[in-house]
């Protein structure tokens, strides 16, 4: 403003014209600046980021408001983590600025990003589970008087922030004693003890139940209406829609677009995600179940968990072509049954049968060759040996069979043949099929051993949790298959503890409580309401 | 900074750093033995000439430096079988031991025409270690017992062991066993007149054939394939339905085995008879030092040992003619080591100021 002077104009006429004219661009310009002078409290522009030639971040744009959940959508590397780690000071990026309230920073490691107002909610929590509450919030930066430990101020500040973001925490209570839930508020209680205006969460309602993921986002928009700025990464629309402002997509390392929440629905979500159109919704055909496949009597398994039996008196039945759901709260006995069906865990008493024929005494091997197909919880610790190849681990299950080994020497052309042309069948991304799959995404790896497990064409596919941490376009590719898999005649157990995806794919289900199953529902006529309380042991009690 | 471009480069193009490593190592190694000669006041220059006449100046030195090499080609290949179960043998130097003596009492004892009786001696050398080995793997898989912890005691119990052994049975004059009978030797006329007169055996190609058998065993069979697995993710190969507990204790005899055969290539070829030891021979914990330098595959192991193997059975000419003491072979081959366990932590420094992070997203 201070450049344009309007004395010297006002004299003529020709010059009262200019003058307001002037006058009008000034304003103009103001009201351009007043655009771009929005309160950002987080700025990345033009962020670039490669790995050995590979790009993550492909001049990434991302600007976080004061006081909003602003969620970072993407599949699985897109290239969110890489940018959060770039903000958090784990990366130094390539080239691009970070701004942190309109001036330039350099962020080196995560203690320089923590002095700057900015704290993560890691998806795995950084916890001593041997510790109280107050001992984990304080390590690192003690509190002392005279040289002692001074708890009693820690503890102090720690109930002043849990009861103004109302999160309900005790700052005596023991880490090992408190729910996944507490223990990501105690997480949280972390981020803000330190001091953070600025709280990125990554993926964090991975481990939570239904009510603790409502309550979860209860907590964020306290927080959101406190001033703090949350930073949400997620791949979960529904979430999305329920708690964040506005998203940024991310796809192949690059800003999509950044758009207000309630302006898009969802499938426009998923389709800018992917960038193609996918529909989750799966409307199936209703289940055509034949003989039954997998039969569990009265099975009991009391040693493996020591504080109560994990199975205990459990009945269960699998019919071919159908999908039947086990829903449950995680640890009521979910992967004691599957060990047991797969022979990993010997039960105490109890019947399988399989087709007829009983599997107690079979060895995990047996088993796997009378047809039961299994995609483990863990894919990494038990699915795959991930510093094997792609095609040694597409042997996994088979390695002893004709034609992949005779006389116990393998014959590796047969096995690069059938490697290459599951790959192919199932979409497996790989550059090579000699590569070590560790270096796979987590989609793909998922695929590798769901190509291994239903090509061997078995009986009774046992799927647990199939679509932890994929992204959408996986998860999509995951029902899919299952879906096949039994409209093709095979018997599927499915066991999950997102209750969406039960619901979704089941023809039946089954809820686990306790080591029992408390009751059977049918999946088209489920109500809600009903199975959560089921799930609760609301039955029991 | 150039250097750590190429470094970044070749790394990428390579996708495993395990073979980069190793070379880098050697030449630190070299150079920091070096500087160490220089320090002491040699000539390093004369030193490594005097180095290469030790190994490469006549056939008969090059034929002491195989020799020198065959029984820690056993030894390496011993130690990397085990890691590949995910089992770390600090056993070799016991089991080699043992596997010295069998065959040097079989080659005393039992007469047989020598197409005969090389190969037994070789097979109950190869017996003994095994049950030597199979002992601490057994621990291991049915109770939980560390094997490092056992092998390192099992050792002493063979030094001391077979030491009392020679002494009741075998004993001959001057702290040593009898004398092996000519059958049993692996020694071969046309072998000793070829590198005009070094103790270079027939050992050293059972050596390779063995390098070649065990990467065979592992890369190529359904049995390398599980012990593979078990040892990579014990859970998979649970999951796989493979019994972990049954590969433990295979994949340790096995590897007790070969260091076994590589105490029968001491006692049939080399010595030709077995000394009261009143220390570890060296060999088996030279061995962990081979199969780390090799990366645990066969080839490296072969080269690696050959390397060892060669550089120590110069030592005694560089020290005659540069006057520089004989130990620093040892000097050298830890540096080289420690550069080969450092390696890891030194290059992915150097790679992460260049690339600026990790391979892998």
């Amino acid at each position: 403003m201070g450049l344009f002077h309007f004395g010297d104009l006002a004299m003529s006429r020709q010059g009262r014209g200019e003058c307001i004219s002037l006058f009008l661009i000034c304003i103009f310009l103001e009201l351009c600046r007043g655009e771009a002078i929005v309160d950002y409290v987080i700025e990345m522009l033009d962020i670039h980021k490669s790995f050995a030639g590979v790009v993550a971040n492909d001049r990434i744009n991302l600007q976080i408001k004061k006081g909003e959940i602003h969620a970072l959508l993407g599949e699985n590397g897109a290239g969110k983590s890489t940018l959060m780690n770039i903000l958090f000071g784990l990366y130094r990026p390539d080239s691009g600025e970070i701004k942190i309230r309109g001036k330039k920073v350099k962020i080196n490691n995560p203690k320089a990003a923590s002095q700057l107002g900015i704290g993560m909610v890691h998806q795995h929590f950084m916890l001593i589970s041997d510790f109280t509450v107050t001992e984990n919030l304080i390590l690192g930066m003690e509190p002392s008087k005279y040289g002692f430990l001074n708890k009693q101020k820690a503890i102090k500040e720690i109930e002043r922030i849990s009861k103004r973001y109302k999160l309900h925490v005790d700052p005596y209570a023991k880490i090992e004693n408190i729910t996944v839930g507490m223990q990501q508020r105690v997480e949280i209680l972390k981020v803000l003890y330190r001091g953070a205006e600025v709280i990125i969460f990554d993926e964090p309602t991975a481990v939570l139940m239904p009510q603790e993921i409502s309550e979860l986002i209860q907590i964020m928009k306290r927080l959101a209406a406190e001033g703090k700025s949350i930073i949400l990464i997620t791949h979960k629309l529904k979430e999305i829609q329920a708690a964040a402002d506005r998203v940024t997509v991310i796809r192949d390392g690059k800003s999509i677009q950044t758009v207000a929440v309630h302006q898009v629905t969802a499938d426009e979500l998923a389709a800018l995600m992917t960038g193609r159109q996918i529909k989750l919704q799966m409307n199936h055909k209703p289940a055509n179940p034949k003989k039954t496949v997998l039969q569990i009597r009265d099975l009991v398994v009391s040693k493996h968990n020591y504080k109560h039996p994990s199975l205990h008196q459990l009945n269960l039945e699998v019919r071919q072509g159908e999908i039947v759901g086990i829903a449950g709260v995680d640890g009521n006995g979910q992967s004691e049954l599957v060990e047991v069906i797969t022979g990993m865990l010997k039960p105490d008493s109890g019947q399988i049968l399989l087709n007829g024929v009983d599997m107690i005494k079979k060895k995990t091997r047996e088993i796997t060759k009378l047809g039961v197909g299994h995609i483990p919880q863990d894919r990494l610790k038990y699915g795959l040996v991930p510093d094997f190849t792609v095609e040694e681990n597409m042997i996994l299950q088979c390695y002893d069979t004709s034609p992949y080994s005779r006389y116990g020497v393998i014959n590796s052309k047969v096995i690069t043949e059938k490697t290459k042309e599951l790959i192919h069948s199932f979409h497996i991304r790989t550059p090579s099929t000699t590569i070590p799959v560790r270096t796979l995404s987590g989609g793909n790896q998922q695929k590798i051993i769901i190509a291994r497990e239903l090509d061997r064409n078995p009986d009774l596919v046992i799927a647990v949790q199939p679509t932890r941490g994929l992204d959408i376009g996986a998860i999509a590719f995951v029902y899919q298959e299952l879906l096949q898999v039994r409209d093709a005649g095979k018997a599927v157990l499915l066991v999950s503890l997102e209750l969406e995806e039960i619901r979704q794919l089941s023809d039946r289900i089954a809820v686990i409580f306790e080591g029992q199953i408390v009751d059977m529902l049918d999946a088209r006529s489920v109500d809600e309401q009903y199975l959560g309380l089921l799930m609760a042991g609301g039955k029991r009690l | 900074m150039k250097f750590g471009k190429i470094i970044a480069g070749l790394t990428v193009k390579w996708q495993s750093m395990q073979i980069l490593i190793s070379i880098l190592a050697i030449l630190f190694g070299f150079i920091c033995s070096g500087l160490i000669i220089w320090l002491s006041g040699h000539s390093p220059l004369e030193g490594i000439l005097a180095l290469w006449v030790g190994i490469f100046g006549s056939p008969q030195a090059f034929g002491e430096a195989l020799r020198m090499a065959t029984p820690l080609i056993f030894a390496g290949l011993s130690v990397s079988f085990a890691y590949k179960t995910g089992l770390f043998n600090i056993g070799v130097e016991g089991q080699l031991l043992v596997g010295w003596l069998v065959s040097v009492w079989i080659g005393y004892a039992v007469q047989l025409p020598s197409i005969f009786h090389i190969p037994f001696a070789i097979f109950t050398a190869w017996l003994a270690g095994m049950a030597w080995g199979a002992v601490p793997g057994f621990l291991k898989a049915f109770y939980g017992v560390n094997e490092v912890i056992v092998t390192i005691m099992m050792n002493y119990i063979a030094l001391y062991v077979t030491g009392d052994f020679i002494r009741r049975f075998l004993f001959a004059d001057g702290e040593k066993s009898h004398a092996i009978r000519p059958s049993a030797s692996l020694h071969f006329s046309w072998l000793t007149e070829w590198t005009n007169g070094s103790r270079f055996h027939i050992g050293f190609f059972l050596a390779i054939f063995c390098c070649v058998l065990v990467w065979f065993l592992m890369q190529k069979t359904t049995f390398g394939y599980t012990l593979r697995a078990s040892g990579y993710n014990r859970y998979a190969a649970l999951y796989a339905g493979m019994s972990v507990k049954r590969n433990i204790i295979l994949s340790m005899a096995i590897a007790g085995g070969l260091a076994g055969v590589g105490g029968a290539m001491e006692g049939l070829g080399t010595f030709g008879f077995m000394p009261i030891q009143s220390a570890f021979s060296g060999i088996g914990f030279n061995g962990i030092a081979v199969a780390l330098l090799g990366g645990g595959e066969p080839i490296g192991i072969f080269l690696s040992a050959c390397l060892f193997g060669s550089l120590q059975s110069a030592a005694p000419t560089m020290n005659f003619q540069t006057g520089i003491p004989s130990e620093l072979i040892t000097v050298m081959i830890a540096l080289i080591i420690f550069f080969v366990a450092a390696g890891p932590m030194i290059y992915t420094k150097i790679l992460k100021k260049y690339k600026g992070g990790r391979f892998f997203r």
